[in-house]
């Protein structure tokens, strides 16, 4: 019966309506007002207006839509995005810059090329799922999964930095880029991050502001503290951080990082016999 | 002690008073074979019986043997298993092969029979008379609009009716193979044997060559857990898209192309470092749920203007309930993959023995989406070993809208099923990167050869629909009545929905 009710929806998700948002242009700037507006047609709106010149999308009262960006080839645009952001924000996507002024929900920058994502709260489970190039900083904490399969391609380098604590599957299977955990705008209690760090990790390099029990971290990863030539490729990544969130970077810096690097580029080389 | 227990598999004969010393076979084994000194010296140890040297021959002085060495009778430990266990004891490893589950499980497709007419209702001569095999992959509307046209006459409104849908000249496609696993002449081949015959071929997880860019329109592009090459224009470049969740040949386990593969252009294409293992985790990390699935979906639908999307697993035990998840999430397409298809290289237990028969998925699935009322809603493509137009036939009538093809398609291209995917070193240069090997398979020629076996299963299909008095195969869907079942138990014929014969 579910099914049906559905069908007659249009499979709009309750408390959204398809219905075309007001969009305000002003010269070179969009703003698009998303207040229980569905999802489809929000990101069609985004699309839209990008299409016909815009380079600053303004979304206001978005409220869980999913997909924003989703897919979007648009370098140089920036969308800023007013409320908590839905699942899948920046997925595919190749070149904009999106700042959420609010919290993000699960799976923020899956599958990214290029561009940045800035969110200035907490962002929930698999961020970064297979991201292959651009920046992703939040702001507080994460959820579980995070950064798993990330992965770098000669000048795709993705990186991604968190300034709260994380939960379980930190950078698992992780294949390449940069991961950043800084535990400082965090409402968790508990530790820096949860267990099963890097498991399967394979390349790329994560960095801890703190330290981690042995028993947290994959077996496939090498534990270093961060030395000087580490810090000098990181400095410009904190600095752009913290420049997003107007932090003090030698309090960033005031504690040691911790570096995980895989042990091999072929976690699994060896696991077969050939029949 | 001995370096191992294993006895060589195959014996090489070589007739040497018809050789004629040329070395050419030590030139085409890619195993490593041969060895010349005056005259060619096989090591039998290293024969996969793949018959490349003895095709090329020219004085046709080489055959391939079974080492048949007799082992004390034991049907229990048969010599493979007696085999597979030194293997392991000496190397502590996981047993690795190629191709698709060799067991010898009973085969419900050489257990069906199809129909014919006789007397009360004719049958169709299709060299003479039409038959349709166009097919349609994709999400049926529930109802259809039409309006008049003026002039007595009807027509879909516009926008209703299978609009989204691909159309397919024949119900035959490729199976995915990834660029990796398998060489790029040989995905030039599928590419354009599919443009030829108006079907489509399918990335797998390894992303999309440029050199297929002008054959897009005839390719569904993979989304795999390990999302390799996987950016907007690559999704937008598809007809279709598809989300591999699972494999026939390793369900619940993911894939790792060896480093050895992944050479620069494999490297470009899916965009990961040369050299370093390309790993797909088990499952897709952010797919815990048929919610999520959802999510991946209309994601990928988000990117790409809604194109459709397909969703791949492997036959499972619950098969069913899992494809009406996959269906009521959005999929415009369910691939079945049954255990005995292929793969480039997976662990030997694993291909051997998870999953079920594709013959029973596709029957069990179809009756529960007809039973739910959302049979329209997504194709089914059917895929784990359809070895001939007689398996694709029964496919169809057990309720398939498509068969995909993948051992038969490599076939086609010379491979002799000798299970050597995993190695890299395919004499016939399907599964290998290696220049010297995979320069073998020219494309025009691939493509010619996968396009006669598309068109001679078609003309094959088109006569078994003649003989069952159909002229369209759309009327053979599903139609499990035409089917009757030899030498199955009553269980298995109920599952299947199938009668056996004389009744």
């Amino acid at each position: 019966m579910m099914q049906a009710t559905k069908t007659k929806t249009n499979g709009v998700i309750e408390g959204y309506v398809a219905r075309e948002p007001k969009i305000t242009i002003d010269g070179d700037t969009a703003m698009i007002e998303a207040q229980n507006v569905y999802y489809r047609n929000v990101n069609d709106a985004v699309r839209q207006v990008i299409a016909d010149g815009a380079k600053t999308v303004k979304l206001l009262d978005i409220n869980g839509q999913r997909y924003i960006g989703t897919g979007l080839r648009a370098k140089g645009v920036k969308i800023e995005v007013n409320g908590t952001a839905g699942n899948d924000m920046a997925m595919f996507m190749d070149g904009p810059a999106v700042e959420v002024f609010g919290n993000a929900q699960d799976g923020v920058g899956n599958t990214m090329n290029a561009g940045t994502v800035i969110v200035h709260g907490d962002a929930g489970d698999v961020l970064g799922y297979g991201m292959r190039g651009g920046k992703v900083f939040i702001k507080g904490d994460v959820g579980y999964r995070v950064g798993i399969h990330m992965k770098a391609y000669e000048n795709h380098v993705p990186i991604m930095v968190c300034g709260g604590k994380s939960r379980d599957f930190f950078g698992e299977y992780m294949a390449g880029g940069m991961l950043v955990l800084l535990g400082m705008n965090s409402q968790f209690e508990g530790p820096l991050v949860g267990g099963y760090l890097g498991a399967g990790m394979h390349g790329g390099e994560i960095f801890l502001r703190g330290e981690v029990e042995p028993w947290q971290v994959g077996k496939e990863c090498g534990i270093f503290v961060a030395d000087e030539e580490d810090l000098a490729r990181l400095r410009p990544v904190l600095e752009e951080y913290c420049a997003a969130f107007d932090m003090p970077i030698d309090e960033v810096l005031s504690v040691p990082l911790t570096k995980l690097v895989p042990i091999s580029h072929r976690p699994y080389g060896k696991l077969y016999v050939y029949v | 002690m001995p370096a191992s227990l294993i006895q060589p598999e195959f014996k090489v004969k070589i007739d040497y008073d018809k050789c004629h010393k040329c070395g050419r076979c030590v030139q085409q084994c890619g195993w490593g074979v041969y060895s010349f000194n005056e005259r060619p010296i096989p090591d039998d140890t290293k024969c996969r019986a793949c018959h490349r040297c003895v095709t090329y021959c020219p004085a046709h002085c080489i055959t391939i043997q079974k080492n048949d060495l007799a082992f004390r009778d034991n049907p229990h430990w048969t010599p493979a298993l007696r085999k597979s266990v030194w293997r392991q004891a000496e190397s502590g490893g996981v047993m690795l092969t190629g191709m698709g589950n060799d067991r010898p499980y009973l085969n419900v497709f050489d257990h069906l029979v199809l129909d014919a007419c006789q007397v009360t209702n004719p049958s169709i001569d299709p060299l003479r008379e039409p038959m349709e095999l166009r097919t349609y992959l994709g999400r049926k509307p529930d109802s259809v609009e039409v309006e008049t046209d003026g002039n007595g006459g009807f027509h879909l409104k516009e926008g209703t009716g299978v609009s989204n849908n691909i159309q397919l000249e024949t119900p035959i496609i490729f199976s995915p193979m990834s660029y990796g696993s398998v060489s790029l002449n040989v995905h030039k081949s599928l590419a354009m044997a599919a443009e030829r015959c108006g079907i489509l071929m399918n990335t797998g997880e390894g992303g999309l060559h440029a050199d297929l860019f002008p054959y897009q329109d005839h390719v569904i592009v993979q989304v795999a857990s390990g999302r390799f090459g996987v950016t907007p224009e690559y999704l937008n470049r598809g007809a279709a898209m598809e989300i591999k969740i699972g494999q026939g040949a390793k369900p619940g386990i993911g894939g790792h192309l060896p480093g050895e593969k992944i050479n620069r252009e494999v490297s470009e294409t899916r965009m990961i470092p040369t050299g370093t293992d390309a790993i797909s985790p088990a499952p897709h990390h952010d797919i815990y749920s048929i919610e999520d699935l959802r999510q991946l979906i209309y994601s990928l639908k988000e990117a790409t203007g809604y194109k459709p999307v397909g969703v791949k697993i492997a036959a499972v035990h619950n098969v069913a309930a899992i494809a009406s998840g996959i269906v009521r999430a959005g999929a415009d397409y369910v691939y079945l993959d049954g255990f005995r298809g292929g793969t480039g290289a997976a662990p030997q237990i694993i291909r051997d023995h998870i999953g079920i028969p594709i013959e029973i998925a596709i029957a069990v699935v179809d009756q529960r989406l007809r039973d739910e009322g959302i049979r329209n809603q997504a194709s089914i493509i059917a895929a784990g070993s359809i070895r001939s137009s007689a398996d694709m036939a029964k496919a169809i009538a057990l309720g398939a809208d498509v068969v995909a093809v993948g051992s038969a398609a490599l076939m086609a291209l010379g491979c002799h099923l000798c299970q050597g995917c995993h190695t890299g070193s395919c004499s016939w240069g399907l599964t290998t990167q290696k220049a010297e090997l995979t320069r073998r398979v020219d494309p025009e020629w691939g493509a010619e050869r996968l396009t006669n076996l598309v068109h001679a299963w078609s003309h094959e299909l088109q006569e078994i629909l003649g003989a069952l008095g159909v002229n369209a195969v759309e009327s053979l869907r599903g139609s499990r009545e035409r089917l009757r079942a030899i030498g199955l138990d009553e269980q298995t014929c109920k599952i299947l929905g199938v009668k056996p014969a004389g009744l």
